[in-house]
């Protein structure tokens, strides 16, 4: 076990280096580093030298990835690709364009991000795992029939459209919470509430269909026969069996998403204005800020490598059956 | 047995079952009466989809709902009727007082959840019992159907344990609240005939000891010959026939149940033309004007067609066919005799002209470990097997599950690259060759497989599978001439024309391994191997393919490598036989050879565990021939680590201590018979009177 | 009557190519029993064909909207120029365009609610004292044939009823074709019905395929269509936007944007897929680990971040190279081109995934070993054994990703990396509508123009996905 861990991680790195090389081309080969500065400081009426003061002051004067002026390991090294990419692997993301430390807006931005996406991940998948045992109990009844239908018509229904909803009726006709905005402490609780409720209440409809047929798949195996066969009640037969079998494709569906908790939620953020991960995204998206996208990607990529090990992990937690070699 | 406990016995009266599909209602149980007195075995013999299991579910309420229904009819016991109860109440049957174990212990036992988790929850009175009593009752349920080393298994998942100790598993958790009747599903079709034995064995001792029912649902009227007190046959929904077993096996009286027995291949009837039952079971849809079994049985007359016989009755035994009056006795002189039609394959086929020759055949399957996937060791799934096939002959690799004998197949033919080792064909060398010079030998040696629904293309047409082989091999060029083959061959194999445009899902098992064998013969290849072609199928079928393959032998000479396990199969066409243990052949001879005088101690254990049908009929004891059984203890070890010495030695009963340390040589007992033991190997002139 | 000339935009050709797929596709399925049985199944459920209808009036609104013209502009007798030259008018119109001329050319100033005639918000003029006084102006085009004692009701509900009397007619009409030409070839054996019979068939609804359903269901976008003939011309149904548009030709001119996404998407798809998935999954080996490594690659990247730095990139490239994009039209169109191609390279490695374990399960089946043993060569095992037993995967996975990708294009658009601006899509007007619910009195029609027009298509497309699921999934079948 401790062997496929560690051969997993190193596989990781080929994928990160992979990672770095498709950003870095999508950033610095369709736009070399003077059309960034010329977008950064103007299109018009600027003059070369304020370009090369630019690059040089974030070190993209440099060539991409071969330093033909150096010799040996520093023909590759004195590059931009190395100086930007390297440093990543140490979790070093360096600074944005505006100077800002990103590791530091990264530790700090953090939390904002975990308040609002650790709730709402548990409850989701509490409630989730709840209607769905609902709908497979009542399976082929009315209740069942219009439960999915009900999930359809929610899982149809764009996430924009619940917080919008969410922030019309909550904050402005009912007050009950802030529209927007965020708060140090245990005061931000005020402003988590929506947010939380949102993500809950949208992601019901696409998760309890889903585990719904992960049920029903499990409730037709001769198992399944063989506990009634034995005598036991419905009730018991399905939360003694059929919920453990259940459990081994939900939890390893859900353990991939973990890590990337950290990310935060881009629209939730930017909609709530909550200073976490996903809205420093997407500020650094619209101000173009290539150092903290880059960052991010990096970060992402890490987190669902993370995952992934972490999945194949919960697998021989809940699945006797597995093991890894 | 005249004591009868009323309270115990349980009547099946009238039951019908239906099940709602899309293409209409199908009556799978309809009007099916029978009972089961205490301490008897009950066997409901059938063939695949005659409405056995569901007769057996239905009992129990446990047939899949919403699409099944319990239509009409009483299941009565302890005075009440078992339909009328409630699910509630029904859970106070269910295990308790009536117990069920199923077909594949692999699926039936929950996957995640212990073998001792899974036994607590049946037993009786856990609630009032502390954790080291209850550990203590499951150990003893677990030591009292012989599995070994219970206190260990109990922490066990069923994954850990092999398919016949699952069964025992289940047997165990059957048996926790003492039923009355055990229902046991076809129990023992999954498993190895060794380990088959085993466990009918089991529960015949259990059933002596706690005196309880058994309703044993089976196809195979072996395992009714061994286990049953009474038979009650049933033929699409309906029972045919309800006899004593002795009855049953010396003088059946439906004809189906007559033409079962003559259908199965034995030695008896080798060099004969197995007697089939043309066609197949009828899809119990819709209604019947008259007897269900009229299609297929050559004693049917008009009545037959017209009139549904009445099930008649007299001493508990009874019958349903318009042969017999009222009191079971044959009414009409119409019963034709059949002639058995002798097959004229002489012996002595030209027997020196080797086509195959196989020589230290071996398959190893890396084991990677560790962090940089290091090679830690192999599956030895074929260890170095010689063997050599003449032409026009059948050599029959027998073996039980993973003693490599499918892999050995697909290696000869190199669908599977060999590890080391040669195959000649006809004096070229197979495992030399790649590429184009191995794709224009491949027309003369061809495979035919055991799922008959996994070995078509679903997608193509069934012309289109057959004439697969001429296009790639570019054995014919225009479209004409192809189609023109394609369909001489679809005849060949007794199928129509019309085929040639229609998809696999259309037809049967048999039909579809008719037309697997037909893509075969297309390439007119001279040596097929025969991966268990016929253990998919029902007896009645089984006979059909068989005689196919006689027929097609003769008119062709094609000569035969059949890979099965299936014993009678053995006896009835093949000319030698190998016997194989985990990767190795252990003994090979002619089958007068191995059948008549096998020396291994596993072909022997082999040959006892299979049951044989017994005309004397004999409940409880085993009908073996020689009326001793030779029951294997123990499972069949793995292949990736086989035992050292002989492989065969922890089971052996024979076994020395030079077995322990090394593998035993080839000893030649006569001309044609050799064996790789040491009981034989300081006596190489042992001519074997066993 | 004006000359045009026919513009074909990038986007609008893989349409035609698209659609050219499916119609090839269906006249070899119809040939082929195993493809055409499950849609069979499919057209015989109520719920199936329901959601299909709808679907299709969306695919015919879009692909009339991607049917694009440049009119001929009229030059003057005395214009400079000796020579003869036609010109075309820079601006590209769609069909659908041209059909709503009304809607798209009547533009007031700004805001007005839905059939409103004043203005939604209040203008400054001189009273008759000459006093500075705020008022509601009247529309431009709203309501603008009411004089001023005419019920603005009575005048909406006569139109109504017209829309009524001609849903009805195209219903009749279509019934009675359905009874005249279909009817007879399934549902009744006995060929000398006559129409009256084979209308009590139709009507009792007892035919395998579900027509009555069908034509009522149809009823609906009928209804829609007739009266926005009727109402169109004379009001804004669901009002304007703030430069005064009509939201109801906006949203319909979205539909185009998040068919195009939800489709294109998977076209791109589909050949990184199935060569890539069937490969690895069929040689596996040094083949299968390269795969598997592009695909991890692939997909352990955030991918609204890579989409976001490929359209900025697109962007910066677009700024420096503006001479290559003249057009508006042409600039969001190679947007939303590049939207679709990123798109698809993010997404191919769930289908690629499939497939590659399931060619892993397909290739151990006797029937391969039995092409291997008569000699077929791998490229044909792949073609004609193994990709056919995938094909209702893929399907299965090109109609569940259609509605994904509809939602997320919304998405992409509020964050600013979605389809251009200027361009008509949902997202676009949800991301507009956000400082509108901020508004007093509140903008409303906006949002639930977009928020009802979304919702249709997206539960469409999930339910129909459901059906063809069912239909094509023997796994799901039985339960």
């Amino acid at each position: 076990m401790i062997a496929y861990i560690i051969r997993r991680l190193f596989y990781a790195i080929p994928i990160l280096i992979g990672v770095n090389l498709l950003t870095f081309t999508l950033f610095f080969m369709v736009n070399s580093p003077d059309d960034m500065a010329r977008v950064h400081l103007g299109v018009k009426r600027v003059t070369p030298e304020a370009i090369e003061l630019w690059k040089a002051d974030r070190g993209y004067d440099k060539p991409l990835l071969y330093n033909s002026k150096e010799k040996g390991i520093r023909s590759l090294s004195n590059t931009i690709f190395f100086q930007h990419s390297v440093s990543l692997f140490v979790l070093d993301f360096g600074r944005a364009d505006d100077g800002r430390d990103i590791g530091r807006d990264i530790r700090q931005r953090m939390w904002p991000s975990l308040a609002i996406a650790v709730p709402t991940f548990i409850v989701g998948i509490l409630l989730n795992i709840t209607f769905a045992m609902l709908l497979a109990f009542f399976r082929g009844t009315y209740v069942d029939v219009w439960g999915v239908v009900l999930s359809v018509a929610m899982m149809s229904i764009s996430i924009m459209f619940y917080i919008i909803l969410g922030q019309l009726i909550m904050s402005k006709l009912w007050h009950l919470v802030p529209i927007s905005g965020y708060d140090t402490g245990l005061r931000a609780l005020k402003f988590l509430i929506l947010p939380v409720l949102i993500g809950i209440v949208s992601g019901i409809g696409a998760g309890s269909r889903l585990y719904r047929t992960f049920y029903l798949e499990e409730i037709n195996k001769d198992y399944v026969r063989t506990a009634r066969a034995k005598g036991l009640s419905s009730l018991q037969v399905l939360f003694k069996h059929v919920l453990r079998n259940a459990m081994v494709p939900i939890l390893t569906g859900v353990v991939a998403i973990i890590p990337l908790l950290f990310m935060g939620s881009l629209v939730m953020e930017s909609f709530f204005g909550i200073p976490g991960l996903g809205s420093y995204t997407i500020d650094a998206i619209n101000q173009q800020d290539f150092a903290i996208v880059r960052a991010m990607v990096f970060l992402g990529s890490l987190l669902y490598i993370f995952g992934l090990v972490l999945t194949d992990i919960s697998y021989t937690l809940v699945d006797p059956r597995v093991r890894l070699e | 047995m005249a004591l009868a406990d009323n309270n115990k016995t349980l009547e099946v009266k009238a039951l019908k079952t239906w099940i709602d599909t899309e293409g209409g209602i199908i009556h799978a149980v309809d009007g099916v009466s029978f009972n089961i007195r205490p301490g008897e075995t009950l066997a409901i013999l059938g063939e695949s989809g005659c409405g056995k299991s569901l007769t057996a579910l239905s009992i129990l309420q446990l047939i899949p709902k919403p699409a099944g229904r319990i239509v009409s009819g009483k299941v009565m016991f302890s005075g009440e009727n078992l339909l009328e109860k409630s699910e509630q109440d029904m859970r106070e049957i269910r295990g308790r007082r009536i117990a069920m174990i199923f077909q594949e212990p692999q699926s039936s036992l929950n996957p995640v959840m212990t073998i001792g988790q899974q036994i607590k929850e049946v037993l009786p009175d856990r609630r009032n019992k502390s954790a080291i009593e209850i550990n203590k009752d499951i150990v003893g349920l677990l030591d009292s159907v012989g599995m070994s080393d219970s206190a260990r298994r109990i922490k066990e998942y069923p994954h850990q344990l092999s398919g016949g100790m699952k069964q025992r598993a289940m047997i165990a958790m059957a048996l926790a609240s003492k039923p009355d009747i055990l229902i046991a599903d076809e129990p023992t079709t999954a498993l190895d005939v060794t380990i088959q034995s085993q466990i009918l064995n089991l529960l015949a001792r259990l059933k002596k000891e706690n005196n309880m029912s058994i309703l044993l649902i089976t196809h195979d009227l072996g395992v009714v010959s061994q286990m049953a007190d009474r038979v009650l046959l049933m033929y699409a929904g309906e029972a045919v026939e309800d006899a004593d077993a002795v009855n049953f096996f010396v003088a059946a009286r439906h004809p189906y149940a007559q033409k079962l027995f003559q259908s199965i291949p034995d030695r008896s009837k080798r060099k004969k033309k197995l007697d089939i039952i043309p066609g197949m079971v009828p899809t119990y849809a819709g209604d019947y004007q008259g007897c269900r079994f009229a299609e297929r049985c050559d004693k049917a007359w008009d009545l037959c067609f017209q009139e549904k016989p009445q099930w008649r009755s007299q001493d508990e035994n009874g019958v349903r066919c318009h042969l017999y009056n009222d009191t079971l006795e044959l009414q009409d002189t119409l019963n034709k005799k059949i002639e058995q039609e002798f097959v004229t394959t002489d012996e002595k086929v030209t027997r020196e002209e080797i086509l195959l020759d196989v020589k230290q055949l071996k398959v190893h399957f890396p084991i990677h470990k560790g962090i940089f996937r290091r090679v830690v060791g192999h599956v030895k799934a074929v260890d170095g097997i010689s063997l050599k096939v003449g032409r026009g002959r059948t050599v029959a690799i027998v073996g039980e599950s993973g003693c490599g004998k499918t892999t050995a197949g697909k290696a000869i033919l190199q669908l599977i690259k060999p590890t080391s080792g040669e195959v000649i064909y006809d004096g070229a060398s197979l495992t030399k060759m790649a590429g184009n010079e191995l794709r224009q030998l491949r027309k003369n040696f061809q495979i035919i497989f055991q799922d008959p629904y996994a070995s078509l293309n679903p997608r193509m047409l069934v012309g289109e599978s057959i004439a697969e082989g001429l296009h790639a091999l570019k054995l014919e060029s225009s479209k004409e001439t192809i189609q023109k083959r394609v369909k001489k061959i679809l005849t060949q194999v007794g199928m129509p024309e019309e085929a040639y445009a229609r998809y696999p899902h259309e037809f049967s098992g048999g039909q579809r391994q008719r037309i697997s064998i037909a893509r075969a013969l297309a390439v007119n290849p001279e040596l097929i191997v025969c991966d268990e072609p016929t253990s998919a199928l029902d007896v009645s079928v089984q006979a059909q393919i068989l005689n196919l393959l006689n027929d097609l032998q003769r008119e062709l000479s094609l000569s035969y490598l059949f890979i099965t396990h299936d014993i009678s199969v053995v006896e009835y066409l093949a000319h030698e036989v190998a016997v194989m243990y985990l990767g190795r052949i252990v003994e090979f001879g002619t089958a007068a050879d191995i059948l008549d005088n096998a020396l291994h101690p596993y072909t022997q254990a082999l040959l006892s565990a299979v049951p044989v049908i017994s005309r004397i009929g004999n409940a409880g004891n085993a009908g073996h021939k020689d009326g001793t059984q030779f029951l294997l203890a123990g499972d069949i070890p793995s292949p990736s680590n086989p035992p050292a010495g002989c492989h065969f030695h922890v089971r052996c009963p024979q076994a020395t201590e030079i077995c322990r340390q090394q593998y035993p040589g080839q000893t030649r007992v006569t001309g044609s018979h050799t064996v790789f033991c040491h009981l034989f190997e300081s006596a190489p002139e042992l001519t074997g009177q066993n | 009557m004006l000359d045009f000339t026919f513009k074909i935009l990038v986007t609008d050709a893989l349409l035609y190519i698209l659609v050219t797929a499916i119609i090839i596709f269906i006249v070899y399925a119809r040939k082929h029993e195993h493809l055409s049985a499950p849609w069979r199944q499919i057209k015989n459920k109520k719920l199936a064909m329901s959601s299909f209808v709808i679907l299709l009036f969306f695919v015919i609104t879009g692909f009339l909207d991607s049917i694009h013209i440049r009119q001929e502009i009229k030059i003057d007798t005395e214009s400079k120029t000796q020579q003869q030259v036609v010109q075309y008018s820079s601006e590209v119109l769609s069909l659908l365009d041209l059909l709503l001329t009304k809607l798209r050319v009547q533009t007031e100033k700004t805001y007005s609610a839905p059939f409103a005639i004043h203005s939604f918000t209040k203008e400054v003029t001189d009273d008759q004292q000459g006093k500075p006084k705020l008022y509601y102006p009247r529309l431009k085009y709203g309501g603008a044939h009411l004089q001023a004692q005419d019920s603005r009701i009575y005048d909406i509900g006569k139109r109504l009823l017209w829309a009524l009397f001609w849903t009805l007619l195209v219903i009749v009409l279509c019934i009675l074709l359905v009874a005249k030409f279909v009817v007879s070839k399934n549902d009744n054996k006995n060929e000398k019905t006559n129409l009256n019979t084979k209308l009590k068939t139709v009507l009792s609804g007892n035919t395998s395929t579900p027509w009555l359903t069908i034509l009522l269901v149809m009823s609906i976008p009928v209804f829609f269509i007739a009266s926005l003939v009727e109402l169109g011309p004379f009001y804004h149904i669901m009002g304007t936007d703030q430069v005064g548009n009509d939201v109801l030709y906006k949203t319909i001119k979205s539909i185009r944007t998040g068919l195009l996404i939800g489709t294109l998407t998977t076209l791109i798809i589909l050949p990184f897929a199935i060569i890539f998935g069937i490969t690895a999954g069929y040689f596996r080996g040094w083949v299968d680990d390269l795969i598997q490594y592009i695909y991890t690659t692939l997909s352990s990247i955030p991918s609204v971040l890579l989409i976001a730095a490929a359209i900025l990139s697109l962007e910066v490239y677009m700024t420096n190279n503006p001479q290559s994009f003249t057009t508006l039209i042409d600039r969001s169109d190679t947007r939303l081109l590049f939207l679709v191609m990123i798109l698809g390279v993010m997404s191919w490695t769930g289908l690629c995934r499939l497939l590659r374990a399931e060619t892993m399960k397909i290739r151990e089946l006797d029937y391969i070993q039995a092409a291997n043993s008569l000699g077929v060569r791998h490229r044909k095992i792949m073609s004609r054994h193994i990709f056919p037993n995938l094909m209702h995967i893929v399907l299965i996975t090109v109609v569940l990703d259609f509605s994904g990708l509809v939602l997320a294009e919304a998405v992409l658009s509020y964050i600013g990396v979605g389809v251009d601006p200027t361009m008509d899509s949902w997202g676009n007007m949800i991301n507009g509508a956000r400082l509108e619910m901020a508004r007093e009195p509140l903008v409303w029609w906006n949002l639930t123009a977009a928020f009802v027009f979304m919702f249709i298509l997206v539960l469409a497309a999930n339910i129909f996905s459901d059906a063809v699921r069912d239909a094509l999934d023997p796994r799901l079948r039985k339960a």
